[in-house]
């Protein structure tokens, strides 16, 4: 299972802009053919990546295998209210690891 | 002079010119902006934007000049933009024309993000200008590019 590392700020002022910025650890498996062992891997990669806060999805990436191992991905919402955010990332083959975090607004 | 019009030389020239002035009447036939003759657009930035032709501005790349290695070089975009529900950028792609897979990613993004600034990290397979192409609220699509000098390539092992 793949770990994922979110940080947020604790608190936030109504209004204010603030940054998010996630971690997963990931190998992000191109996938292709070995030349030397013939051997044919199939990729498997995050492909999706969304953030959603107060049921609403502030956030969503398409990723392709031009991403980097252990994708790290930082973007910027406006904090409304105290609310979870979730934050999904969907794995070729279907696989969605997710992780909540909560945003205190005050 | 006279003696030069009877030369196969002389005789020659027109068809010189006229293939010179067909080369450039092809360049425009093609629709590429005088500005961007010398380097026409990438396929994978048009298919980006959709067909569309990007305006050159607004968007600040924030990646090294030189990456010792294409498998992980940090990317930052920001795009000037007031982030309102009036006028917002909606996505913003990265495109490495030269990778295997020159379409890297597609941020999605609205009013809500107060800001259009994101960051990742890409893989390069090698030396190129890697772009950023946001799609705005009301239809129209900017870029902005920087090269980077990659030393030791990504992708170039047996496909893992």
């Amino acid at each position: 299972m793949a770990q994922m590392r979110i940080r947020v700020p604790k608190t936030a002022k109504p209004g204010e802009v603030v940054e998010i910025r996630t971690l997963a650890m990931h190998p992000m498996v191109r996938g292709g053919r070995n030349d030397a062992t013939g051997v044919v891997t199939p990729r498997r990669i995050i492909n999706t990546f969304r953030a959603v806060y107060g049921g609403e999805e502030i956030f969503r990436m398409d990723l392709s295998q031009g991403i980097a191992t252990n994708p790290y991905i930082a973007f910027t919402t406006v904090a409304r209210e105290t609310g979870d955010i979730l934050f999904e990332w969907h794995e070729d083959g279907g696989a969605v690891f997710a992780k909540t975090v909560r945003l205190i607004v005050q | 002079m006279n003696e030069d019009s009877d030369s196969p030389l002389r005789r020659f020239r027109p068809t010189r010119r006229a293939v010179v002035v067909g080369g450039g009447a092809l360049i425009v036939g093609a629709g590429v902006p005088g500005a961007m003759a010398a380097k026409p657009l990438s396929p994978a930035i048009l298919k980006a934007t959709g067909g569309a032709i990007p305006k050159e501005g607004r968007i600040k790349i924030d990646i090294p000049r030189i990456s010792e290695s294409g498998n992980s070089v940090a990317m930052g975009i920001v795009v000037d933009s007031p982030m309102t529900t009036a006028d917002h950028v909606k996505s913003i792609d990265i495109v490495a024309p030269r990778n295997p897979f020159p379409n890297v990613a597609r941020f999605h993004i609205g009013p809500r993000a107060g800001r259009a600034k994101v960051s990742t990290n890409i893989r390069l397979a090698l030396t190129q200008d890697v772009y950023a192409v946001a799609a705005m609220s009301d239809g129209s699509f900017w870029m902005a590019h920087q090269e980077v000098l990659v030393t030791i390539a990504a992708c170039i092992d047996g496909g893992m």
